[in-house]
């Protein structure tokens, strides 16, 4: 059994929600960094220039890469063997609240009827899970409103297959256009039930650009996906262009014998997530 | 496709010369106002109160910025997403509002007003908060302060980069998704 001081856990979800507003994951940066070269259009070209200085500025100045800094969504696996030294959950609120605090973050959460601000991001979004070992591993994520707001969950039928899966995704990104700031990140769940699917969905963003599925039949799929995604022509900020999705990720499970949940969880360009292990 | 510098509050005649592609680098004075503060100045309207800023010429720049650090006027301010604002816009733009600045799609309903009013809609690019904060030279807020980033605000740009997305005569910049390229036409 190993002890691990909530104070430490403040501090490094303190830490991590400045840090990982001010700066992009490495493969991440460089993806979009070299956007431009890949594009045409002096348009998508520009997109990508503002882009690469904004990256450039945040690091510099430390104001947020962009004003939504997000709800803060937290996946967090504690060994079986650790013990905290108090209230884990609050622990990571309470981290959430310094550094949304003293990081000039934006506070974006609020009362989803009276739209009340709760005034420190509180509470964060926080995912457990159970695993072996003594360590405790918090990964962050500032998932902003604009691309949340384009994804879904749905319930197809078992029959509807690879090509349902496929017809859905690509629905789902075409009518989404300009709207979650595109280049995205697209993380995809299928199976599990209905709120597992959308589970698999947001870890899959996690998932770094250059992760190939370890699956070689998942990997094929989440490469022709990608392609027929980037061939919609939406492009960056929706004016059109090669690259539509930067990636796209897809966590697959068992489902029941009746279902084939499929949840599409669409990340903005400005893919910002970090992790930390105490 | 032309380059402008242009001044707000916009004219009549600015907003009517604009098409889909222009360049225009923004200077003078917009305010901020997104989902809440739009809500709130409808429901001003509603009751024939009076507005706490003039909608004549207004440019209404989507956007709830993040807190100011010391030494800076504000935080990142970037685009929030505007088809939020669709139900709200055409009003707006009946009395006076020349422009909004956001990202994303318009509904018709938008698009028609901006022809029906001499109305103009920029986009700006989204995820660029920070380098989009380096236009604001002042900032202050004038309506609506409890809403803390929602709060309405009155802002001094200088050259802010924007696109024209949807102009007057029903121009639109943004591209239709090539359902055919994938099966789906």
């Amino acid at each position: 059994m190993r002890t691990i001081a909530v104070k430490d856990i403040v501090k490094a979800v303190r830490d991590m929600c400045i840090h990982a507003n001010r700066f992009q994951p490495a493969d991440v940066r460089k993806c979009l960094k070299e956007g431009g070269a890949r594009e045409d259009s002096p348009a998508a070209k520009e997109v990508f220039r503002q882009i690469s200085e904004n990256i450039d500025l945040a690091e510099k100045t430390g104001l947020p890469l962009c004003q939504d800094t997000g709800l803060a969504v937290f996946f967090v696996e504690i060994g079986q063997d650790v013990h905290v030294d108090g209230n884990l959950t609050e622990a990571i609120n309470e981290g959430t609240r310094q550094g949304y605090g003293e990081g000039y973050l934006r506070k974006s959460a609020c009362d989803p009827f009276t739209r009340k601000n709760t005034g420190d991001n509180t509470p964060a979004v926080i995912h457990y899970d159970v695993v072996p070992g003594e360590k405790l591993r918090i990964a962050f994520m500032a998932k902003g409103g604009g691309a949340e707001n384009m994804s879904r969950v749905t319930m197809l039928a078992p029959a509807a297959g690879w090509d349902g899966v496929k017809n859905f995704v690509l629905t789902r990104v075409a009518e989404s256009r300009s709207n979650p700031c595109p280049p995205i990140f697209i993380g995809i769940g299928i199976g599990g039930t209905f709120e597992h699917s959308a589970k698999l969905a947001k870890l899959a963003l996690m998932r770094r650009v250059d992760d190939i599925n370890p699956d070689p039949d998942l990997a094929a799929k989440e490469a022709e996906l990608l392609a027929l995604v980037n061939r919609l022509n939406i492009g960056p900020m929706g004016l059109g262009g090669r690259q539509t999705a930067i990636a796209l990720k897809m966590n697959v499970s068992p489902c029941h014998i009746a279902s084939l949940p499929l949840a599409v969880n669409i990340q903005c360009h400005s893919s910002r997530h970090e992790e930390v292990t105490l | 496709m032309a380059t402008y510098e242009l001044n707000a509050p916009l004219s009549d005649a600015d907003a009517r010369m604009l098409r889909s592609g222009d360049i225009v680098y923004l200077s003078g004075t917009i305010y901020t106002a997104r989902d809440a503060a739009h809500k709130k100045l409808s429901e001003l309207l509603d009751q024939g109160k009076e507005l706490p800023i003039e909608f004549k010429g207004a440019v209404i720049y989507y956007v709830g910025p993040s807190p100011a650090q010391p030494g800076y006027v504000i935080g990142s301010a970037g685009p929030t997403t505007s088809y939020r604002m669709d139900s709200f816009a055409p009003r707006f733009h009946s009395l006076g509002v020349k422009a909004s600045i956001g990202k994303g799609i318009r509904n018709e309903a938008v698009k028609q007003a901006l022809k029906d009013y001499g109305g103009v809609y920029f986009g700006a690019t989204g995820g660029a908060g920070a380098l989009l904060s380096t236009c604001i030279k002042e900032a202050e807020v004038v309506a609506f302060p409890e809403m803390g980033p929602e709060a309405l605000r009155k802002l001094k740009v200088e050259k802010l980069p924007l696109l024209v997305i949807n102009d007057s005569v029903g121009g639109e910049l943004y591209v239709m998704p090539d359902l055919a390229a994938v099966g789906l036409a």
